[in-house]
């Protein structure tokens, strides 16, 4: 993290940019022309093309799953090129290596001088384990995840492609006036010729700029010059999305297309035995039964007709020797492995995860200490479209796939692999999501796995297979269950002397454990648990947990403190004056300390991620041991917003996204599956218990930060800290639904 | 015609559409798969989250569990024609459409047909709800979290409607 902030805050300085990218040789402009360019225009720089007419389309690396990055990243390009907003367009970018998301890993592995396994993004580790840890394998994604698509994709990959491009474009023009190039500026798509105001469309010089080069090291303009950057400009993915017209991977129609349904075994990894196809022998519409190793999918000519069949069909399946996997044998051997790693267990055999945060029998102020153990349960991503994904193998061996995922590139280059064929006879077609949060990152590709496998049972034919809402539940990637253990002693102040947290991991040690709070003797120590339950990143991915934690902890602290939470935190920020600003702008919007309404009360809490600092304010409620939450005050530090009503979106959306999961937020494991089925037993929150929500952008002179995921981690322990400032319970465990409040 | 199926007649967004099919077949992929009309979407299967929401003789109906049978009759109508049957703007956007870009209310955008629909039904009844009543009425699900854009969405359209002496 550190290292990342470091090199960022270089690159972001306002004209120097330290991250470039190799140069375009012209054999691969030729190939972009080839992919991705209609008559009459032509690609300038990576991702840039521009038209006779004017027209700058850019191409985008990343799939539209709602985060408003299409609109958000051709302004950072209109804005460079100095172009005319309504001569905008914006593409998606075909999945070949040409567009491949170099600058968003250009961004992580600079972050990470010496890019190890451990040192990349969760996010990403799915790619780097099936490259082989090789970092130019790396370089060939096409990722949307990590919150990165316009701190770094935006930053270091299109803002300079554009600012190339322009360059390019004035070099074309001081051509034609055999003039020199200082002597042209641009304004509104157009290269002016400053001493004599002879101008020249985009569009007149596009074909003869696209001879240049590229430049790697083009000037930027300077915060102080935009004009486009920081404006909240209407998305351009919205019109469609009001009235149908959005295609998403589930609408797609190819002639011939028949439709699959799926039935996993509800055990992970369970194997086929057997199933009844007699049941569905002579039904209309059925074309094939395909048995796989852990599924059955019915193939038919109609979705109902297959889904109906593959109920009928009353697979049975092996129980892959974790039948006796459950929520609470995980649980138990979470605290096993952390009592192990304890020196003293504070948690006596069955008794529940969270001692308390008591002083001991007898403490003075000086040894007053606080133990305290939190727990967090799995959690599904339910996107509103179930994964979905049409696949066609053809006779002759070539294989075309069309599906919504959170990195094009990698999706082919699985899709390939899963149908052992090669690299070059496959052609993926990326789709709009209707929502993902993690569900469609590599290493999270079950849809595409299954759907090339139906594919391949049946040469010639398109399959589109839909997951229904159970088998997306119960077939998911999901936020992994972690329990997690703090001890602190307080000075005689109140402020912490010591912090120490042990938490359990599914993999490695979480950077997203170590708090910013200025703490001496600090200690932080990961001991793996495995479980047989499939995880994967879920929007904000570890901070979800660990702001949890970390949040509830030091709120514990200040109480035992005798301090108020906000104040607790402020004097432990003096040498973080952003977080410290948010800190108290957050405060300040809450009206912290100010007159509530009878029976209410607020929390506070704090968590930075992906470059952005989030601070959320909860007021709630709690009458007759119902819980309201009333309101979410946020105060937001992204360094510079591209665009302020988009990325407020994007928080107000993470906060709804963190409530549902603090509420009644929980994936429970029995007999070696998910019990859940579908929304009745996997709430969400609705409009009638969304909070009001009021965000506050402040910006400050720090890098671009990530906008989809920061807004949801601080959430829960907002709602929690609330919860015990109004009635002294403290919860440790969630959701909250599953503790009586009265 | 096959074994188990009947025609049926259909009418969508004005249009008449005659179909072979089980009588039991869920209008929603009737209407996906048959019509093409794939703005209405599949979001549970259960009537639970209204992605599949559209008007069945203009009350807002979740198609994913109505067998399709039981629609023969009635005035179907989905987000593709909504606009061309209430569309009021220049660009056939009824003005819970143009609520709805104005307060940039999508994200992702999967839920928003039905959302759109079911809201429209409800304005229909109650020009002017409370934040209680659309709380009550509207329990769509977007997994994005849009219900404050919703809100305000539906605020401004109350607050045209009662200017409007509605």
């Amino acid at each position: 993290m550190i290292s990342r902030r470091k090199i960022l805050i270089g690159g972001a300085a306002a004209t120097g940019l330290i991250v470039g990218y190799s140069l375009w040789p012209s054999g691969r402009r030729e190939h972009a022309n080839r992919l991705a360019a209609q008559p009459g225009e032509r690609f300038l720089a990576y991702w840039i093309k521009i038209a006779d007419d004017d027209t700058v389309t850019v191409l985008i690396p990343h799939c539209d799953m709602g985060t408003g990055t299409f609109t958000a990243l051709s302004q950072l390009a209109a804005e460079e090129l100095d172009a005319d907003w309504s001569n905008m367009r914006a593409e998606t970018a075909p999945p070949d290596p040409l567009f491949a998301n170099g600058a968003l890993v250009e961004g992580f592995a600079l972050a990470h001088e010496g890019l190890t396994r451990e040192s990349v993004p969760a996010f990403l580790q799915g790619t780097v384990l099936a490259a082989g840890n090789r970092l130019a394998r790396l370089m060939d994604i096409q990722v949307s995840g990590g919150s990165s698509a316009v701190s770094y994709t935006g930053v270091y990959g299109i803002r300079v492609a554009a600012a190339a491009a322009r360059e390019m474009l004035i070099a074309a023009a001081a051509e034609r006036l055999k003039a020199p190039r200082n002597a042209f500026h641009t304004q509104s798509s157009r290269v002016i010729h400053t001493p004599s105001g002879q101008g020249f469309r985009f569009g007149e010089l596009a074909a003869a700029a696209s001879r240049f080069s590229p430049s790697s090291r083009p000037n930027l303009k300077p915060k102080s010059q935009y004009t486009l950057v920081g404006k909240a400009i209407a998305r351009i993915d919205i019109p469609t999305k009001v009235n149908g017209a959005t295609r998403y991977g589930i609408d797609v129609d190819v002639p011939g297309m028949q439709f699959a349904a799926i039935r996993i075994s509800p055990v992970f990894g369970g194997q086929l035995l057997s199933v009844r196809e007699a049941a569905v022998a002579g039904n209309p519409g059925i074309k094939k039964v395909v048995k796989l190793d852990d599924a059955v999918v019915v193939v038919a000519d109609r979705f109902w007709r297959a889904q109906r069949a593959v109920d009928a069909l009353q697979p049975v399946f092996g129980d892959a020797g974790i039948a006796r996997v459950s929520s609470a044998s995980i649980r138990e051997r979470q605290l096993e492995a952390l009592n192990a790693k304890t020196r003293k267990p504070v948690v006596a055999a069955g008794t529940e995860a969270g001692a308390g945060a008591e002083p001991g029998a007898g403490a003075t102020p000086e040894t007053r200490a606080a133990e305290c153990t939190y727990h967090v349960p799995y959690l599904a991503h339910a996107a509103m479209e179930p994964v979905n994904a049409t696949a066609l193998y053809r006779t002759d061996g070539t294989l075309e796939v069309w599906a919504g995922s959170q990195d094009g590139l990698g999706s082919r280059a699985f899709c390939a692999k899963a149908a052992k064929i090669p690299l070059d006879k496959v052609t993926f077609h990326l789709l709009p999501s209707g929502g993902a949060f993690g569900r469609r990152l590599p290493g999270l590709w079950n849809f595409l796995t299954y759907a090339v496998q139906t594919a391949k049972a049946l040469p010639g034919i398109p399959v589109k297979l839909i997951f229904t809402r159970e088998q997306d539940m119960r077939h998911d990637y999901y936020r992994p269950s972690v329990t997690s253990r703090f001890s602190a002693k307080l000075n005689s102040d109140g402020t912490p002397g010591s912090w120490a947290n042990h938490y359990t991991t599914t993999d490695d040690a979480n950077a997203g454990a170590h708090i910013v709070y200025d703490v001496p003797n600090q200690s932080y120590d990961a001991v793996k648990v495995t479980t047989p339950v499939p995880t994967g990143p879920w929007r904000s991915v570890e901070f979800s947990w660990h702001g949890f934690f970390v949040e509830s902890f030091i709120d514990e602290l200040a109480h035992l403190a005798n301090r108020d939470p906000f104040e607790y935190r402020r004097a432990l920020l003096q040498h973080k004056p952003r977080h410290l600003a948010t800190l108290e702008l957050a405060a300040a919007k809450a009206g912290w300390g100010g007159p509530l309404a009878p029976g209410r009360a607020r929390g506070i809490a704090m968590v930075e991620c992906f470059g952005t600092i989030a601070v959320h304010v909860a007021e709630v409620e709690i009458a007759a041991g119902a819980l309201r939450v009333h309101r979410i005050t946020s105060a937001v530090d992204c360094g510079l917003v591209v665009n302020p009503d988009g990325f407020k979106a994007q928080i107000e959306g993470a906060i709804v996204f963190g409530l549902s999961a603090a509420l009644h937020g929980e994936i429970t494991i029995a007999d070696g599956a998910v019990e859940n089925r579908n929304f009745p037993d996997y709430p969400l929150v609705r409009l009638a218990n969304c909070p009001a929500i009021d965000v506050h952008i402040r910006e400050s002179d720090a890098p671009v930060g990530g906008g989809g995921e920061p807004g949801t981690p601080a959430v829960a322990p907002a709602v929690t800290n609330a919860i015990f400032a109004a009635t002294g319970i403290r919860i440790r465990e969630l959701p909250i639904a599953k503790h009586a409040l009265a | 015609m096959g074994e188990g199926l009947l025609q049926i007649q259909l009418h969508v967004n004005g249009n008449p559409h005659d179909i072979d099919v089980e009588p039991d077949a869920p209008l929603l992929w009737v209407i996906r798969d048959e019509l093409k009309l794939t703005g209405t979407k599949f979001g549970c299967g259960i009537g639970a989250c209204g992605a599949c929401t559209v008007h069945l003789n203009g009350k807002a109906t979740r198609s994913c569990m109505l067998p399709v049978a039981a629609a023969a009759n009635a005035q179907i109508t989905t987000i593709e024609g909504i606009g061309a049957i209430e569309g009021i703007g220049a660009q056939g956007l009824t003005a819970v459409q143009a609520a709805w870009i104005k307060h940039q209310v999508p994200q992702c955008g999967y839920c928003q047909s039905g959302m759109i629909m079911a809201i429209s039904a409800l304005l229909a009844d109650n020009a002017t709800p409370t934040e209680d009543e659309l709380g009550a009425a509207i329990t769509n699900i977007c997994r994005c979290g849009t219900y404050t854009r919703i809100r305000a969405a539906v605020a401004s359209l109350a607050a045209g409607a009662a200017r409007g002496g509605a």
